[in-house]
This record gives structure tokens, C-alpha cells and sequence, in this order.
């Protein structure tokens, strides 16, 4: 198989944070990026970035995949950086660049954001690395379990997702095998202007549509022949548990909390 | 006299009311641990008589019994648990991210605790020869593989009965003998009956029993052997025979005193190497 067919960014590993519980880790990352605004002298951002730095050490995970998912957002955090330092005109002038003066407080204001950036591509990617989309989905089933008794679908959603994980693979091998199909009558997918490229799509969707609804027919009485009949009275094969070292993370991350407000500017 | 598991009594059945009958007052059983293949052209009912087999349709007009019970809303998910289905498309039947995910599928459905689950995946993987394949995804499996797995999940739910609706139709021939290599094994290990949809002639040479559809009828009802014989009028209906049997009727017509109707090609050669001996 090739390596399109890997979903998401998932890197197999065995490190604590590949162990972690799944919503030990969506409950750090949903903090963390609501403390990462708070943060505003060099001991708060510094306790944030050590606590980032020392969770992607721990995983193992080779710095070239971190990158990878940084890439898309890197272009961000240097215009970000840029706009800052033109924008804003605080503190003395430092230098000046063709003609545009550089003031000290738009350098550290552009630092400042860049780093709140990086630090939040940093942590939300850490999770997608690090858990498999399985996990993610249990994860969510779980925590948003509560809003049972406001009669939400939570189980239906859950199913919804994992059976989306699981198509996408299938999907995009038809995606394939009919593109080529349509090559092979003469639909040219990859040269000519925009406008006929986007026309050259419609045959390719209408086909892979037209068989997703079949799949979808077709798999609903798979599961119904194998008796699935809603959430009610459904046990699960994945547990989730909390153990000894997703309490340890969580303390761990408490105190960095109460370090970023203690050392707040 | 063998029990019956399944039944139906003059069952009809048309997916509405102005469009033609699919079924037409169809009476047969299924014994306890009988295979039972059913054959038939396309638009025969033979599809519609499986979807009516485990409540996935139900009958116009007529009854359907499942181990002594009258086939209705309120005990259709029972019936379900003791008649189980594999479909034709592979994919389209894989719900689990997993090998091990999809089998639990079934037994999560019906609330089976997990420490049971664990233990039936294992053993219903076993049976299949898919242990190994556990933590496989399926799009990393082939379809033979896949069929393969739909097997062990309805094995996992321990049901008395399993349907295969043209469960081989979408696999290569390594494939097809594959399942029927597992379907084989795991009617000797377990009691379940086994009622087989197919196309394929050389499948029905491993049932007990044929029942052969056509026009929403049951046009023929015997073992493999005694429907073989009746080679022109299965060609009639638009079905064919199997190659050795085909091979056999050449021979009777050659004046040869072909004596049983062979099934496969050792019958075959068994007939051929004893055709002249006097004792």
C-alpha cells in the first residue's frame, strides 16, 4: 500500500505519550491553548514552550514529521512576525530598514505572537501524531457523553466518524481506479486551464458518489443483518482508562498553569 | 427424521405492491447442520429469499420460521442473533477500523460483556485462520480475507444458522476457495447450518441439498448428484452444469455405462479406472 493510504499524521510509537489516554490529552490541549493567551512575560511563555518541548522529546518521534506538520502553517507565523514588527510603534526605534523604522516593542510583541502561534501548532499536532483517529473518536465519545441526557446523538456521532475513518481509505482507492478510467477515455486531469481541469472533476464525482450512497445502503444492512440497532444495550471492546501516568501528566500540567499565571506580567 | 431450523410457509413476496413478484408461494426448510445451496439466474428470488430468512424483508404474504418462531417485530433481533449473513462486497460489510474491531461489531450490538468479547474474538478469528490479521485494517486485506472476517463475525455471535448471499461472487478463484475451505472447517467444528446464494456450480457440489429458483419458484429441490442429471433441463433455465458432470453426460452419450453421476474429478476418475472391472 502506499503511504497516501496512512490517515492523518498518526506516528506508530511507544513512548508515555503515545499511552497517554486520549482525553488526557484532548483535556491538556484544551487548556493548554486557552492558558497560551494568557501569557505575556518570558517565565510564562517559558514554562508553556518547556512543557511543549519536553512532551514532543518525550515521544520519539523524528523532528522531521513535526515539521512536516508545521510546514503549512510556517508562512503564518513569519507573516504574523512581519506585520508586527511594521505595524506596531511602541518603545524606542532600534534600527531602520529601508526606510521603516523598527521599534524594541514591535520585536518583542512579533516574537511574542509568532511563539503563541508555534506553540499551538505544536501541541494540537503532538495529538494527531502521537493517537491514532480511533483513539481521537473514543476520546470524544467519552468526554461528550454528559450531553446524553440533553438527548444529543453522542454514539450515533462517534459511529458516524469511525465508519468515515474507516471509508476513506476505500474511497480514495476508488477515487483512483476511476480517475484512471476516465484518463483511459481521454479526461485530462492535469494540464489546460483551471476552468476545464474543474469540469474534468465532474466525472470523476458523479461515479464515486453514486457508489459511496450504494456502500452506504449496502453497509447499513450489513449492520443491521448484524444486529445494530442504536446505542442502547451496546457494550464496547475499546476501554479507555486513566492510569498512574496520565494522573502524573495531568498535575504536572496543573502546575504549569498556576506558573503561567503566578509569573503573568 | 431431522429437525427443521428454518421454514417458510408459502411465502410471497414483491417489493411493491405494482411492481412484479419476486416470490411466489415458496414453501421450504432448512434442516439443523444441513447446507442447503441455493442457485438460481439473476432475478430469480434468490437474494429476496435470504434478506427474508433473517427479518431483513418481510413476506406479503405467508410465514417464516426460525427455530420454532413465527418470524415478527418483536423477536426479529433474536432471530437475528441465530441467523447470521455475509453479504457479497467485502468492504461494503467491514464496519470496524479493525480486524479485531470489526468482529467485536457484532457482539457489542448485542451486549455481550467484554471479557466474553475478547475471548470470542480470538477463538471465531481462530476458526477462520485470520488470527494473525487482528490489528490488520481492512483496506490492508484482501477480498478473500475480507469474506474471511465477515465469516468470523457472524461466528463470533454464535448463531445456528449462517447465510452466505453470493459471499464468493466478488473474489478470485483463491478467494472462493477459501471461504469454502473455512465454511467446510467450521461445519465440522460447530453445529450451525449453512445456506449458500451462489452462482458458482461448484460450490452446490459441496451442499447436501440444492434448491434451485426460477421466475420466484422453486423449480428443483434434491442433492447435487440427482440435479446434474437433469442437464437439459437446467440449460432450459439459463443454468449450466459443471464441467465434470457436463464431461460425464458426454461419455453416457458415447454408449460408456457411466454408473453415479461424479461431483468432482476424483469421483470422476474413480468411475473411469472401474469402468470395465467385472467385480
Amino acid at each position: 500500500m502506499n503511504s497516501s493510504m496512512v490517515i492523518g499524521q498518526y506516528v506508530p510509537g511507544d513512548s508515555p505519550v503515545h499511552r497517554m489516554d486520549p482525553r488526557a490529552k484532548i483535556t491538556i490541549i484544551f487548556f493548554f491553548v486557552i492558558v497560551v493567551f494568557f501569557a505575556n512575560s518570558v517565565a510564562s511563555y517559558g514554562s508553556l514552550a518547556l512543557f511543549a518541548l519536553l512532551s514532543v522529546g518525550i515521544t520519539k518521534i523524528p523532528p522531521r514529521f513535526i515539521a512536516k506538520g508545521l510546514k503549512p502553517v510556517w508562512f503564518l507565523i513569519i507573516f504574523t512576525f512581519i506585520l508586527h514588527l511594521v505595524v506596531t510603534k511602541e518603545g524606542n526605534v532600534l534600527f531602520s530598514v529601508l526606510g521603516f523604522d523598527v521599534y524594541s516593542g514591535a520585536l518583542i510583541q512579533g516574537v511574542a505572537i509568532s511563539l503563541r502561534f508555534f506553540l499551538l501548532i505544536l501541541i494540537t499536532s503532538l495529538l494527531t501524531l502521537t493517537t491514532t483517529p480511533i483513539a481521537i473518536t473514543d476520546a470524544i465519545e467519552s468526554i461528550l457523553h454528559p450531553l446524553k441526557k440533553v438527548k444529543f446523538p453522542v454514539h450515533e456521532l462517534a459511529l458516524m466518524m469511525s465508519i468515515s475513518l474507516r471509508f476513506i481509505p476505500t474511497l480514495m482507492q476508488e477515487t483512483e481506479k476511476i480517475s484512471k478510467a476516465q484518463a483511459s477515455r481521454g479526461v485530462d486531469f492535469r494540464t489546460g486551464p483551471i476552468k476545464e481541469r474543474l469540469k474534468a472533476i465532474v466525472p470523476l464525482l458523479v461515479p464515486l458518489f453514486v457508489s459511496a450512497f450504494k456502500r452506504a445502503e449496502e453497509l447499513a444492512m450489513a449492520m443491521e443483518a448484524r444486529g445494530y440497532q442504536g446505542g442502547e444495550g451496546r457494550t464496547k471492546l475499546r476501554e479507555l482508562a486513566l492510569r498512574k501516568v496520565d494522573y502524573a501528566v495531568l498535575v504536572l500540567f496543573t502546575f504549569v498553569i498556576i506558573a503561567v499565571f503566578l509569573t503573568r506580567a | 427424521m431431522e429437525q427443521s431450523f428454518l421454514e417458510f410457509q408459502n411465502v410471497s413476496f414483491q417489493y411493491r405492491e405494482d411492481s412484479p413478484i419476486v416470490l411466489d408461494d415458496v414453501s421450504i426448510q432448512v434442516n439443523q447442520n444441513e447446507w442447503v445451496a441455493v442457485i438460481g439466474h439473476n432475478g430469480s428470488g434468490k437474494s429476496t429469499m435470504a434478506k427474508l430468512m433473517n427479518g431483513l424483508l418481510s413476506p406479503n404474504e405467508g410465514y417464516v420460521y426460525v427455530d420454532g418462531l413465527l418470524l415478527s417485530e418483536e423477536n426479529i433481533w433474536e432471530i437475528r442473533r441465530k441467523v447470521g449473513m455475509v453479504f457479497q462486497n467485502p468492504d461494503n460489510q467491514f464496519v470496524g477500523t479493525t480486524v479485531k474491531d470489526d468482529v467485536a461489531f457484532g457482539l457489542e450490538n448485542h451486549g455481550i460483556p467484554r471479557e466474553e468479547m475478547v475471548k470470542r474474538i480470538a477463538h471465531s478469528l481462530k476458526a477462520v485462520g485470520m488470527e494473525e490479521y487482528e490489528d490488520h485494517e481492512p483496506h490492508r486485506l484482501s477480498g478473500g480475507q475480507k469474506q474471511r472476517v465477515a465469516i468470523a463475525s457472524v461466528l463470533a455471535v454464535a448463531p445456528s444458522m449462517v447465510i452466505l448471499d453470493e459471499a464468493t461472487a466478488m473474489l478470485d478463484p483463491k478467494g472462493r476457495k477459501e471461504i469454502m475451505h473455512t465454511v467446510n472447517q467450521v461445519r465440522q467444528e460447530r453445529d450451525v447450518s449453512v445456506v449458500t446464494i451462489t452462482h458458482d456450480l461448484n460450490e452446490v457440489t459441496l451442499a447436501d441439498r440444492v434448491i434451485v429458483m426460477n421466475k420466484g419458484n422453486v423449480w428443483f429441490e434434491g442433492t447435487p448428484r440427482e440435479l446434474f442429471e437433469q442437464k437439459e433441463d437446467l440449460q432450459s433455465i439459463g443454468l449450466d452444469i459443471p464441467l465434470v458432470s457436463k464431461f460425464a453426460h458426454e461419455l453416457k452419450g458415447l454408449g460408456l455405462d457411466v454408473k453415479t453421476q461424479p461431483l468432482n474429478h476424483e469421483e470422476l476418475m474413480d468411475e473411469l479406472w472401474t469402468l470395465h472391472s467385472t467385480t
